[in-house]
């Protein structure tokens, strides 16, 4: 298991190294002299100047790339342009927000599509296998943000019942955090739950036709039993590494949810970065959300070796 | 007599290896799928609206009308009219334009980088494998909307660099699926053979390998148009796509948002154009993984 650990962390720097490339050279793509772009609307050249130094615009690409990624090692993602506030700093605050309806969302996920995934695989072939793929090809197929835009319509704009949009902390009200997350919760995870449901129905009509599942029917086992005991703890192994990869794919999602629901979040904080030109916390945060995901995937690997006994030697 | 016998008994075997030969056969299980034909038939239907949308709209999707601000769908305005007073049927038609055309220009940047590399990658390894493996690992590692808005707010909004930040942020998919489909061609029998008579490597690999990745590759394209419509719409949503008057989908729902009470229907319509568009993408693209699954009957 050490091994298996070194050697996928061995393999994770040459991906971090051109990761951190990727988002270095993004600022490459700004048309023009980037100390201009910058520097907005103040022209004043002692500004420029003092810009180009600051950013060490006035060195060679590669000088300005080894302090940009010195400064991301020792956590300093840079500066927000707009409100002077470290990057770093900022992504500290915004992320457990986001992280909670990310949290939230799972939830959703696992509860729908492992249910629908069990049920359509299953009854295989009846109305509930048919209604199941009908559910995953409306999640494959809906944008978060009409859905979202559909639900506060129905919810709380003809009901009243959940606010429209707005954040608060659980710490503060706890029952009014859920009540303001729990709309852009179901928008996130409705797509992870049509992905999970697909990947579920597909593992569980493995392990139902399996040699194993035969044996315990023939032992005389309630189906009950055989499906949720036998089959369903097999099939749910591939299900838990795609769990763990569904969670980064909320980070990239909650970008629109939290737009839609003006949750103060990770996603917000990108879309007004983006707005405002404020490239270090664009940067910034495609860097945190690139890094968080390739962690994710390390964990998934790391489940899939630990609950996958022949796998560890 | 007996050569013309022949010539008949050669072509009639001739044509019965014709109805049976893959591409057919793929065909027949394709039309077999009753939701694949369904996607197939609201994509030309969307394309032609698309393409025929000066002779089908019934109006200009840009003149604004201050006397028909927000109307609820009439027989005037059968989906109704937005907060400038603009027939949003005409907008829908016209946004098909933005949709589509993102669809199909950003796979396609997709597929003219991603295919070459991944060619390039699967059939030589070693070291160029590596280093394209690795970016790839790169670029797949930052979630796909993150990164299509980042290089979109990088380049600047419009929909052209919308297109090609989807473009971009699809090609490492097609990269890896091309590597991983040319590996496991290239070992086979026939390409052997090839590389035995003397072909040059460029020609096995375009002639002997690339039709033989085609299937694959086509699946993905369909799949990736459904990815790509969303996440144009999405750009658009934040502006980073259409940039208004021009019509889109996804600005038309960035409108909508905020007379949500007082004008439901600016929602209702734009978001069922890009479902039914996506869905239908999707279908098809199910539909010919199945249709191209050798192990299917």
């Amino acid at each position: 298991m050490l091994t298996f650990l070194a050697k996928r962390l061995i393999q994770l720097v040459p991906t971090l190294f051109f990761v951190s490339v990727l988002i270095f050279s993004l600022q490459q793509l700004l048309p023009g002299d980037p100390a201009l772009t910058i520097a907005g609307e103040d022209r004043d050249p002692a500004v420029i100047e003092q810009i180009r130094r600051q950013y060490h615009l006035d060195q060679p690409l590669p000088v300005q790339y080894l302090h940009w990624v010195g400064g991301v090692l020792h956590g300093d993602l840079g500066e927000s342009m707009r409100i002077k506030q470290s990057v770093s700093a900022l992504v500290a605050e915004k992320l457990p927000v986001t992280i909670q309806l990310a949290l939230m969302a799972m939830a959703f996920s696992i509860t729908i599509g492992l249910t629908a995934g069990v049920v359509a695989a299953v009854f295989k072939d009846t109305v509930w296998d048919y209604l199941a793929n009908v559910f995953a090809l409306w999640g494959r197929s809906t944008p978060s943000f009409w859905l979202g835009i559909m639900l506060i319509f129905f919810f709380s704009v003809q009901l009243g019942w959940l606010p429209a949009s707005g954040y608060v902390r659980p710490s503060e009200d706890f029952w009014g955090s859920i009540a303001a997350t729990i709309m852009p919760a179901f928008v996130l995870g409705n797509v992870g739950a049509a992905v999970l449901m697909r990947h579920t129905r597909s593992a569980m009509l493995d392990a139902l036709h399996s040699d194993y599942v035969r044996t315990a029917r023939a032992k005389g086992l309630l189906e009950r039993t055989v499906v949720l005991k036998h089959a369903m703890r097999n099939a749910l192994t591939p299900v838990i590494t795609l769990g763990a990869l569904e969670l980064g794919e909320l980070l990239s999602g909650a970008v629109l949810t939290e737009q839609i629901f003006s949750i103060p979040g990770f996603g917000k904080l990108i879309v007004d970065a983006v707005f405002n030109r404020d490239y270090a916390v664009v940067q910034g945060v495609v860097l945190v959300t690139a890094t968080v995901y390739i962690a994710l995937n390390l964990i998934a690997d790391i489940l899939y070796v630990l609950v996958n006994p022949r796998l560890r030697t | 007599m007996a050569e013309a016998a022949y010539d008949d008994a050669l072509i009639g075997a001739r044509a019965h290896d014709a109805v049976d030969s893959p591409a057919r056969r793929a065909l027949r299980r394709l039309l077999r799928r009753k939701g694949a034909l369904f996607g197939l038939a609201v994509i030309v239907l969307f394309i032609l609206l698309a393409v025929l949308a000066p002779l089908v709209s019934p109006y200009d999707p840009t003149a604004q009308s201050w006397t028909s601000v927000r109307k609820a769908p009439s027989a005037l305005h059968w989906f109704g009219t937005d907060d400038v007073g603009r027939d949003v049927l005409a907008r829908i038609i016209y946004g098909a334009r933005a949709s589509l055309l993102a669809g199909l220009v950003s796979v396609s940047i997709a597929l003219t980088i991603g295919v070459p590399l991944g060619m390039v990658a699967g059939y030589f390894g070693g070291f160029i494998d590596a280093l394209l493996s690795r970016i790839t690992d790169a670029m797949l590692a930052c979630p796909f909307l993150i990164l299509a808005i980042a290089l979109a707010s990088f380049l600047g909004p419009s929909l052209r660099n919308a297109m090609i930040a989807i473009g971009i942020t699809v090609t490492p998919i097609f990269v890896r699926l091309t590597r991983g489909q040319v590996m496991t061609v290239k070992v086979e029998d026939y390409v052997e053979a090839a590389r035995v008579l003397g072909n040059p490597r460029w020609r096995i690999a375009v002639v002997h390998i690339l039709p033989n990745i085609l299937p694959a590759l086509l699946v993905q394209a369909s799949l990736s148009i459904a990815a790509a419509i969303i996440a144009e719409a999405s750009l658009s949503f934040l502006g980073l796509g259409q940039q208004p008057p021009a019509p889109s989908w996804g600005s038309m729902l960035n409108s909508a948002q905020r007379f949500l009470t007082s004008a439901p229907w600016m929602a209702v319509w734009p978001g069922l154009a890009i479902f039914l568009t996506v869905m239908s993408f999707n279908l098809l693209g199910d539909g010919l993984r199945d249709a191209l699954d050798p192990r299917e009957n």
